[in-house]
């Protein structure tokens, strides 16, 4: 339990650091025993890679003099960073540091000249030894921000929140499409987006890699691998659960509860076969930020937030343009009108749980890429997801979309004012208040929730 | 005028006492109309919209309710009769408009306030408590009830007298409503015909002075249908205002004193039925007025009966 | 294998405190849910807001134990109203996600490190059972055979299982009376007692704060069970498996959190001890590629799962329920 919470605030810490430019790679948890993650012995490192952004590709930065203390201001080790930009400092032994704090401090007097800290506020990062892991520090080196203002910080939480925004709004709009054509308050929605996750990590795990003309392909493959899988659970649920408890006139209440029932299974099946350690892809695991104007960003995110747009941009033109896309609006608005039009609500159902899945499933896995991932990431975020689609409007495929981008840019940007730790507690109340004013959402009518 | 809904205890025979006629005479001397000024209105409501997105659902510009009389409410589908219904009775919140009720204005007041001052209505789809047995369902009707306070209900000393009068009179109208063999099953098990019927006997435990019903015969069979008339009128002798909304045109003609109707959100008639029924802009709300063809009257009540029927079977499948 | 102790032990968990805290939560929960039809998803919440307040009364602020139990009650009514106000005219399901997303809020706050020194952080809050402690009348071991508990183990679940009482008879004595009448109503339809003149929307505030009242006394024995109050103890989890704990025994039925929380209890444990065993020492029954012990220890929250869904299913009258009075529409 101690550990669950832990590794849920060191993933808030994580996607703090991410958004602020200075992640590395938080390496994975070492699990008990079971599926062997990276770290091969009991000891913590704090470990870094020191590079000038200013360079492309970035330059290692070499001597420069990284330090680590205790909390009680006792120096437990030093380094210098080597040719690579590379510094270790062990700590000891995972028993004796975890729950411990330490300050990392870069001597800013070792840098070579005309190099300095990019954001001069950081030459100290405090860290927590969460779980049995290595700590990743990143100082981003170049050219002095002077004085990194609140508008520069905003931006740059702004563009961590719009990444997490676009995956909230593929997860988001997976959950409304399937509430609005079948009336289900899917508590399990985030055990579709962990399943995505999942699959995405058991293709990456196979041995070797993928390539295709000596371009390693491994996490392209376990993406679409992913999204296809999803695609198929999603399908199946609905045959296999879903449909015939619709056929049996099952309420929407005892369905609900079905699904949390649904929920507890999968988690714990997951954590069964998956471990309660925290799981990073192996591709693309440190990348180098790039900076454009004072803002940060990775490679790896521009990526995200091109295909997540291009993916959701895809879908709602197929909503509102196909054949298929407007039976699926017309079932939303009245499955027994539809059905007397001679629409096959079944099919259509049936489609928009594939459909669903898949976006649940695609949305966990760049979420597992861009922060890590445990067996109940979905779990931990399907809160937040439902913040979106209710703060959108329940059912409404826009609402859901302008729901997520709400809630992923406060959760970031309301960092600047709210302590991290605090941020989805920000999100989750600004829903509680919408609903005050707009109970039907910003994108609902007021007629569908009386 | 409180009503005397007990009095009739044995049989659901209809008695009359005379409030029949007295209603015609009274509302004789009343224009053919729409908004047509009444000598005794129990209901006033005067500009009473209500927009659904671009559609304007109700557009009353005037209309009077006589006291005593039952008066009906007819309409084409989606004339807006059941969104009036609910403006009136607090079920919801119109954009413009101001309605009284024995002069007490009603606007914005919630539905338990409207129902307690004596306005009572049943709905289109029955609405009975299927999980409580009959005589709950009578016994959950009576108003003022102190085991109804949370600080009492623990100490049945406090409301055991109360329980057993409503009791007693819950007994008397579900003998009238013929409902008392049923007394202690589940209303979930009753037919739909038997359903409209505890829901009007339900509706008389408030001791309503204007009740107000949501299509009474629809989903009920034509044997019950005589007696579920029967009722209605002897409602009207027990000094009670019947307002209602129907499609079964018999119905309509048979028990009404008044007629008020509805197209497109406005009232575009009034009057006694026959004349109503004869009124050329109620052919043409029914039938669009450019209609090539004219229908008498029975062919265009059995569409309309039968795109109902179809109507109220999809939206029970619906449920 | 020892199936006697396989069964002690589990009629030991059956019987114990924990059992007391998830009966509480579910009796509240059987007011919400079971009898008016509020979709409670955020027991959770009360049961921090009782615990934690109580602990804190004590640990921190230094005040009395009874004044950090009023504290307690009295901040659940005012969460049941500040949930209540902006929810309780909305649909069932708004209900569900708000209380959700009240319940998470409320952990979260109480387990931050902004308030470390109010709630003591993930840590929680521990030294304020002592007037508790004191009021133990039972000195030396409890042993009734089969099982045995310790005095102060003893001392929680009986005054545990009187408390318990006393809302069973709390509940049955309302649920006869005109207000539960009403409360049942509502939970059938809401628009038809409104149109019998009741005011639906106080009965639905009386409801969940009643239900909250009884989270929030769950709240003070799960403090005082682990002699600690920390987030662990009021996870989203902990409100579902309240809610198997009232579906397993049955919604709207006056022993229906009692009995469920006692089977539930049961069954739990004896799948952790059956699993444990099956899967411990160096030469286990169960060959460890199919399941470590540590995989097994995950075995009753799979189990589990499954059960809800198919108690839903197949069941929703919980195991003693009559299916003609089932409370909720599952058909």
């Amino acid at each position: 339990m101690r550990v669950r919470q832990s590794s849920a605030a060191a993933l808030v810490l994580m996607t703090l650091f991410t958004v602020l430019g200075i992640s590395g790679n938080a390496q994975a948890a070492t699990p008990p025993a079971t599926v062997a993650t990276s770290a091969d012995d009991d000891t913590i490192d704090v470990k870094g890679k020191l590079v000038d952004t200013r360079e492309k590709p970035p330059a290692p930065v070499e001597g420069v003099q990284i330090s680590v203390e205790d909390d009680a201001g006792e120096l437990v080790g030093e380094a210098t960073s080597d040719a690579d930009g590379l510094f270790v400092i062990p700590l000891g032994a995972d028993i004796d540091v975890v729950g411990e704090t330490y300050t990392i401090k870069l001597d800013e007097s070792t840098l070579p000249e005309g190099t300095e800290l990019r954001n001069p506020d950081q030459v100290e990062l405090e860290r927590q030894v969460k779980i049995s892991a290595d700590i990743s520090v990143t100082f981003p080196i170049g050219e002095g921000t002077v004085g990194t203002g609140w508008a520069v910080r905003a931006l740059q939480l702004g563009v961590g929140g719009l990444v997490f925004s676009l995956l909230l709004a593929m997860a988001a709009l997976g959950l409304s499409m399937i509430f609005g054509t079948t009336g289900l308050t899917n508590f399990a929605h985030g055990e579709l987006i962990t399943f995505g996750a999942l699959i995405a990590l058991f293709i990456d795990r196979l041995p070797g890699n993928i390539t295709v003309g000596g371009m390693n392909i491994t996490m392209v493959t376990a993406i679409a691998v992913a999204m296809v899988m999803s695609t198929l659970f999603g399908w199946a649920q609905d045959k296999a659960l879903w449909k015939p408890l619709r056929r049996r006139g099952t309420g929407l209440i005892a369905a609900m509860i079905v699904s949390i029932g649904l929920s507890i299974f999968l988690r714990n099946l997951y954590q069964y076969f998956a471990g309660a350690a925290n799981h990073n892809y192996s591709q693309w695991t440190s990348p180098s930020p790039w900076s454009i104007g004072p803002v940060l960003i990775t490679p790896k995110d521009v990526g995200v937030i091109i295909f997540s747009t291009i993916v959701l941009v895809a879908v709602t033109l197929a909503i509102a343009k196909t054949r298929l896309g407007k039976a699926t609006r017309a079932v939303s608005d009245n499955p027994a009108l539809a059905a007397s039009s001679g629409i096959n609500v079944d099919r259509v159902i049936s489609v928009v749980w594939a459909v669903g899945a898949g976006l649940a499933g695609l949305s966990g896995v760049l979420l597992g890429m861009t922060q890590g991932f445990d067996y109940q990431i979905g779990f931990k975020i399907l809160l937040l997801v439902f913040a979106a689609v209710v703060l959108g409007g329940l059912g409404t495929v826009w609402g859901a979309i302008l729901g997520s981008f709400i809630i992923g840019i406060f959760i970031e940007v309301s960092t600047l004012v709210v302590p991290a730790e605090l941020k989805f507690v920000g999100a989750l109340l600004v829903l509680i208040l919408a609903l005050l004013f707009r109970p039907q959402g910003l994108l609902g009518r007021a007629e569908r929730v009386g | 005028m409180p009503a005397d809904t007990t009095a009739p205890a044995s049989g659901s025979e209809y008695v009359d006492r005379g409030r029949a006629a007295e209603a015609r005479k009274a509302l004789a001397s009343v224009e053919h109309e729409p908004g047509a000024p009444k000598p005794d209105p129990i209901v006033v409501a005067d500009e009473v919209t209500r927009q659904f997105g671009g559609l304007k659902a109700v557009d009353v510009a005037h209309v009077e309710i006589q006291r005593g009389a039952i008066t009906a409410l007819i309409g084409p589908n989606g004339a807006g009769k059941t969104t009036f219904f609910n403006l009136l009775t607090g079920f919801d919140r119109p954009n413009t408009g101001r309605w009284t009720f024995n002069g007490k204005s009603l606007a914005g007041m919630s539905a338990y306030k409207v129902a307690r001052l004596g306005m009572v209505r049943t709905f289109q789809l029955t609405k009975v408590l299927a999980k409580l047995t009959v005589i709950e369902n009578m016994r959950i009707g009576a108003t003022g009830q102190s085991g109804e306070s949370l600080a009492r209900a623990m100490f049945p000393f406090f409301w055991r007298a109360q329980e057993k009068a409503n009791t007693e009179r819950a007994g008397a109208i579900l003998q009238r409503f013929k409902l008392d063999a049923k007394r202690d099953d589940f209303a979930g098990s009753l037919s739909g015909g038997q359903r409209k019927l505890l829901e009007m006997a339900r509706a008389l435990m408030v001791e309503p002075e204007l009740i107000m019903l949501d299509e009474p015969m629809a989903g009920v069979n034509p044997a019950l249908k005589q007696s579920l008339l029967g009722h209605v009128k002897s409602l009207r002798e027990d000094g009670m205002t019947v307002f209602f909304v129907e499609h079964d045109m018999d119905m309509v003609r048979d028990i009404s004193d008044w007629v008020i109707v509805m197209a497109q959100g406005q009232v575009i008639a009034e009057g006694p039925p026959d004349s109503v029924m004869a009124d050329q802009r109620v052919i043409d709300a029914y039938l669009g007025s450019h209609h090539d063809q004219v229908l008498d009257f029975e062919e265009e009540e059995k569409i309309l009966q039968e795109a109902q029927e179809e109507h109220v079977k999809n939206e029970e499948e619906a449920q | 294998m020892d199936i006697l102790n396989l069964l002690s032990g589990s009629l030991q968990q059956a019987l114990g405190p924990t059992a007391v805290v998830y009966a509480l939560a579910a009796i509240g929960l059987n007011v919400q849910f079971g009898y008016t039809g509020l979709l409670n998803f955020g027991q959770a919440g009360f049961m921090a807001i009782g615990g934690y307040f109580m602990a804190a009364s004590v640990a921190t602020w230094g005040l009395s134990f009874w004044v950090g139990i009023a504290l307690g009650l009295g901040l659940s009514v005012v969460l049941a109203l500040l949930l209540g106000i902006p929810t309780l005219r909305l649909r069932a399901d708004y209900l569900a996600i708000v209380t959700i997303a009240a319940a998470e809020i409320i952990r979260q706050t109480l387990g931050s490190v902004t308030l470390l020194k109010w709630f003591g952080g993930q840590d929680g809050l521990i030294n304020f059972q002592r007037t508790f402690v004191e009021m133990n009348p039972f000195s030396s071991r409890v042993d009734l055979g089969i099982v045995a508990w310790r005095p102060f183990d003893f001392w929680l679940l009986f005054s545990g299982w009187i408390l318990v009482a006393i809302g069973v008879v709390v509940v049955w004595l309302l649920m006869r009376s005109p207000w539960g009448r009403v409360l049942k109503g509502i939970r059938e339809d809401e628009d038809a007692v409104r149109s019998l003149g009741k005011n639906v929307y106080s009965y639905k505030m009386q409801s969940l704060i009643i239900g909250g009242l009884f989270g929030a006394v769950a709240g003070f024995y799960v403090a005082l069970q682990h002699t600690n109050m920390n987030p662990t103890w009021v996870a989203t989890d902990t409100t579902f498996f309240a809610y198997t704990v009232l579906l397993l025994g049955g919604a709207a039925r006056v022993l229906g959190p009692v009995v469920g929380s006692i089977v539930f209890w049961f069954l739990i444990t004896f799948l952790d001890l059956f699993f444990g065993i099956l899967t411990r020492g160096a030469d286990p029954f169960m060959p460890e590629w199919i399941m470590t012990n540590q995989q097994a220890s995950l075995m009753r929250l799979i189990i589990m799962g499954l059960a809800l869904m198919l108690l839903m299913i197949f069941r929703p009258q919980g195991i003693f329920g009559d299916r003609r009075e089932l409370a909720i529409d599952a058909r």
